[in-house]
């Protein structure tokens, strides 16, 4: 609260100088050549302030690249498709620094470079279709690369279809939480209708369809295990608002939509231990790990409980605005080997049972 | 009065004695397209202010989560419960803050000063087309802000589903506060907004087809005319689909309809809803939603291609290139939503043809971004404040558009939907540019609408603090979003994943703060700049467009005797065989010159 109401007195200060430097300012320009037009020691300072800015561009990306550039979403990929995914974003990446770099320097050298001098006339220079032409079919033909190793990789990661023996789950959002269904030893979901919702004695918190003989092997848990290296075709439902099942390691992502079923398809390629290992991985890790380490000192010293230490692992997370709580609506994502899976299953109980 | 005298053309037309003019009728009901103009312009500052100081503050929570801020417990009241700002009311602010940059200032404040300013003075008319519907347009513009500025005070709360407002979220009380009577007013405004934009619309489209003087063909409009002529275009195509959509919202939340809801489960009571797709609404709402961006950012584009010509004492370079990519940007406009929808569950065969639009749009982009450059190749650069907001505009344009590349790919897209790097993307390249745009509109222009001149030296420090601080929020906000961090949370605090970017967060408000703060020079250039700012020149940046040849102090029909005739395009800077570095639009050709652009 008190340092609440300094930052407050601080700010109003702030304010309150700039207002009034301000108002110094330009009354102490009062007598200076005051035709408030630039003139040429104007052009000569905004010249070089101009490529002062080049500078400042050029250093905020490298900055931006040395101390938050060790980019989860670039490599790493921990799905199938993903590694395609990550190589075409590699290229666009490249492409745009490259474009960036070159198009910024052009305009602020030129800015420099042309920065205005009493009595020098510029060059009347209106029109040149062969340029015209030159940085027209630059970007078609950058673009067209583009467009077509994009669109090849939508359609291959789009295409959900039940070759190679896919395990189908089923992803269901409410707000503020996800629920898991598997399809049980048929590999065919139940039958389901929010109608059917119960939330009784004898509950049917996803609304099964008790009489569906498919549903009675289903299993529905809090948490999602995936077996590595088995295809996933997962089913989304919402009961309530948009949410959007998010799961940025394995590139990931598909809106879950209240009143009808939307689908992706993947195949993750690494255990959650195998990615633990991986040496990005563990130093994103102690790097967080020594953040929240100096975080709890000052909780301690505060008389306050220690954060957890992190331990990585994969998540689902919300990514449709969704209300309150959209902020805190995640799941942890379990990879395993096949067996390990088949005997965290075998432990669950089944629909028609309960 | 004012459409008469537009109707009057260019017959001598007799200023001095058939009417009265009381105060209501010069300064509020005022039918004057300048008079008009300023309202916008000054009703869109106010609204920048607010929408700007709700950014500050819901920047403040993200740096800082859950701390108390005395400056919360002023001005959010019980959104901010002993200070600490509360998770729905986050989104209210967020919601508020988009709503009101994009449409009440970066559409109404943007195009509405500067379309109604500068059509009439630039294509030679005495006034828009009808004067009464566009005092109409301000007025419902005026009551849409109000309404919009009232939401914040009603029970539950500002709408709060984000500034698209997508339902079920935004149809279902029980979902969020925000979706009650504060979504119901929202609605409401926005329904008065689109009814105020396309009276808008409509009298400049007719007005510029209509009432150019004599000499003034198409092909030799300045581009600022062009621009605006198109947005006004797309703005009468994409409105009234949001219409549309807002319209079938109020039925869904009012009268229970299920146009938008179905099989909906929430607070242990299944709903009535059967059949309708909150898919249908994001079509709508992006009909309109996309081709905005356009809104935004086309006047802006149109006035810095003014701005840059006329200070690098050049022609614009390309004009047909620029008229043409326009043009193309405004038809693709229309036929591109589907890029903000490639993980809605739409049919993906959908997203491969979106994808294929958007990526084309790119090409008309990159066609104005090197005219720019070309147009400052060897030009004689005179460094005004507004040049300077050109030149950045043409910075911030690139560096935004580029990341658009990433982002219209529906592959790509897949992994940074709804995360900052969207933010980043989009404030850069729609927000910040547009704003730049305004500006750079408001320093160049200032000496047209108040008769004075800025201070030139204020408006440095402004452009060179707010160029650098707007880098400094949306450069590394990239890198959060492409580590994967979802806009619109409350606190990354939940996620120790996002730990170690947490300290970009502080970096960004820092900078937000900062930028913030300085517009405070801004106001206080404008404000004193109207009162006591020194006396403008007629001609003060030596320009060639019409609106140059009227008198400083406003008069009703803007030239005391006859309309100009128009002999040339706009663009005769440095053209040699004239000793000026400028020849305007009125002078007529010397034997034997040549009309280069044609």
């Amino acid at each position: 609260m008190t340092t609440g109401l300094l930052t407050f007195i601080v700010l109003i200060l702030i304010a309150i100088a700039i207002w009034q430097l301000t108002k110094i300012f330009d009354l102490s320009q009062a007598k200076a050549d005051n035709t408030q037009i630039a003139n040429d020691k104007d052009n000569n300072i905004n010249g070089y302030l101009m490529m002062g800015f080049l500078m400042f561009i050029y250093i905020i990306t490298i900055i931006s690249f040395w101390k938050w550039g060790d980019l989860p979403l670039i490599g790493n990929a921990a799905s199938e498709h993903g590694s395609s995914v990550d190589t075409l974003m590699i290229i666009s990446m490249v492409l745009i620094f490259f474009v960036q770099t070159v198009t910024q320097a052009l305009l602020h050298y030129f800015a420099y470079k042309y920065r205005g001098k009493k009595g020098r006339k510029a060059l009347y220079y209106a029109d040149n279709d062969k340029l015209e032409f030159i940085w027209t079919i630059i970007p078609v033909i950058t673009l067209a690369g583009l467009i077509l190793y994009g669109l090849f990789t939508w359609n291959e990661i789009m295409d959900v279809n039940m070759d190679d023996d896919p395990i189908v789950v089923e992803l269901y959002a409410q707000q503020f939480n996800w629920k898991v269904r598997y399809a049980g030893e048929d590999n065919v979901l139940g039958k389901a209708n929010v109608r059917l919702i119960d939330l009784g004695d004898n509950p049917n918190i996803l609304g099964l369809d008790r009489e569906d003989k498919y549903a009675q092997d289903d299993v529905i848990v809090q948490e999602l295990h995936l077996p590595v290296n088995r295809k996933v075709v997962f089913k989304m439902r919402s009961q309530d608002v948009l949410h959007s099942a998010y799961m940025p390691h394995f590139r990931m992502q598909m809106n879950c939509v209240p009143g009808m079923i939307t689908e992706f398809a993947m195949t993750p390629t690494m255990t959650t231990d195998e990615m633990r290992q991986t040496s990005k991985i563990q130093k994103k890790v102690s790097r967080i790990n020594a953040l929240r380490a100096a975080k709890s000192e000052t909780l301690v010293a505060k008389g306050e409980e220690p954060l957890e230490p992190y331990e990585f692992n994969f998540l689902l997370l919300c990514n449709k605005i969704c209300g309150e709580s959209h902020y805190n609506m995640q799941i942890n994502v379990i990879v395993e080997s096949q067996e390990d899976f088949d005997k965290w299953m075998a432990e669950q109980e089944t629909f028609g049972k309960k | 009065m004012s459409a008469t005298a537009a109707h009057a053309g260019d017959h001598g037309h007799d200023h001095g004695h058939h009417h009265k003019e009381t105060f209501i009728t010069k300064y509020i009901f005022s039918q004057d397209h300048k008079m008009i103009a300023k309202q916008y312009l000054i009703t869109g500052t106010i609204m920048g202010v607010i929408g700007i100081m709700m950014s500050i503050f819901f920047r403040m929570q993200i740096a800082w989560p859950k701390e108390s801020f005395a400056i919360f417990e002023i001005f959010l009241g019980n959104w901010a419960p002993d200070g600490v700002m509360s998770a729905d009311k986050y989104l209210a602010l967020v919601t508020i803050h988009g709503t009101i940059m994009v449409f009440f200032v970066l559409t109404a404040g943007l195009s509405g000063t500067f379309s109604n300013l500068l059509i009439p003075l630039q294509i030679g008319a005495r006034d828009m087309a009808s004067g009464f519907l566009n005092m109409v347009s301000y007025w419902l513009f005026f009551i849409s802000s109000v309404i919009m500025v009232l939401s914040l005070f009603v029970e539950g709360g500002a709408a709060s589903a984000g500034w698209t407002v997508y339902p079920p979220l935004s149809a279902l009380p029980e979902a969020i506060p925000g979706s009650g009577l504060g979504m119901t007013l929202w609605l409401v405004s926005m329904a008065i907004f689109i009814a105020s934009s396309l009276l808008g619309s409509l009298n400049y489209i007719v007005t510029v087809i209509n009432l150019r003087t004599k000499g003034m063909s198409m092909t030799r409009l300045p581009l600022t005319i062009w621009a605006f002529f198109v947005t006004a275009i797309i703005g009468v195509v994409s409105f009234p689909v949001l219409l549309s959509a807002a319209l079938l919202l109020i039925f869904d939340r009012s009268f229970g309809t299920s146009f938008y809801l179905s099989d909906i489960f929430i607070q242990g009571e299944a709903l009535h809803y059967q059949g309708g797709s909150p898919v249908l609404f994001e079509h709508l709402f992006w009909f309109l939603g996309h081709p905005e961006v356009y809104i935004v950012l086309l006047p802006a584009l149109g006035i810095t291609s003014e701005i840059i010509a006329t200070n690098s004492r050049k022609p614009i370079f390309g004009y047909r290139a620029m008229v043409a990519s326009i043009l193309a940007i405004a038809f693709l406009s229309t036929i591109v939503w589907g890029h903000h929808m490639f993980i809605s569950g739409m049919n993906p065969f959908l997203g491969s043809v979106f994808t294929f639009t958007t990526l084309l749009i790119a090409i008309p982009s990159a066609v104005k971004a090197f005219n720019y450059i070309t147009t400052l190749w060897k030009g004689n650069l005179q460094m005004n404040p507004a040049m300077l907001f050109s030149i950045g505009l043409v910075s911030t344009f690139i560096t935004g558009g580029l990341t658009g590349i990433i982002l219209g790919d529906s592959t790509l897209d897949i992994n940074v939907h709804d995360t900052y790097f969207v933010v980043a993307h989009f404030h850069l390249v729609m927000g910040i540019s547009a704003l730049y745009g305004m500006f750079a509109g408001i320093y160049h222009w200032f000496p047209k609408l108040f008769g004075r001149m800025m201070n030139k030296n204020l408006g440095y420090i402004h452009f060179w603090v707010t160029a650098v601080c707007a880098y400094g929020v949306f450069f590394p906000m990239h890198f959060i979003g492409m580590a994967g961090l979802p806009r619109r949370y409350y606190t990354n605090s939940e996620f120790p994943l996002f730990d170690d970017v947490a300290d970009v967060n502080v970096v960004i408000t820092m900078f937000a703060i900062i930028g913030g703060a300085f517009q405070l020079v801004f106001l206080y250039n404008f404000f004193s700049s109207i009162f006591y700012g020194k006396k403008a020149p007629q001609n003060p940046w030596r320009s060639n467009t019409l609106e140059w040849t009227t008198p400083v102090e406003h008069i009703h029909g803007n030239w005391p005797g006859e309309i100009p005739h128009v002999h040339r395009w706009a663009y005769d800077y440095s053209k040699p065989g004239h000793d000026e570095d400028f020849v305007p639009q009125t002078v007529p050709m010397k034997e034997g010159e040549e009309e280069l652009h044609h």
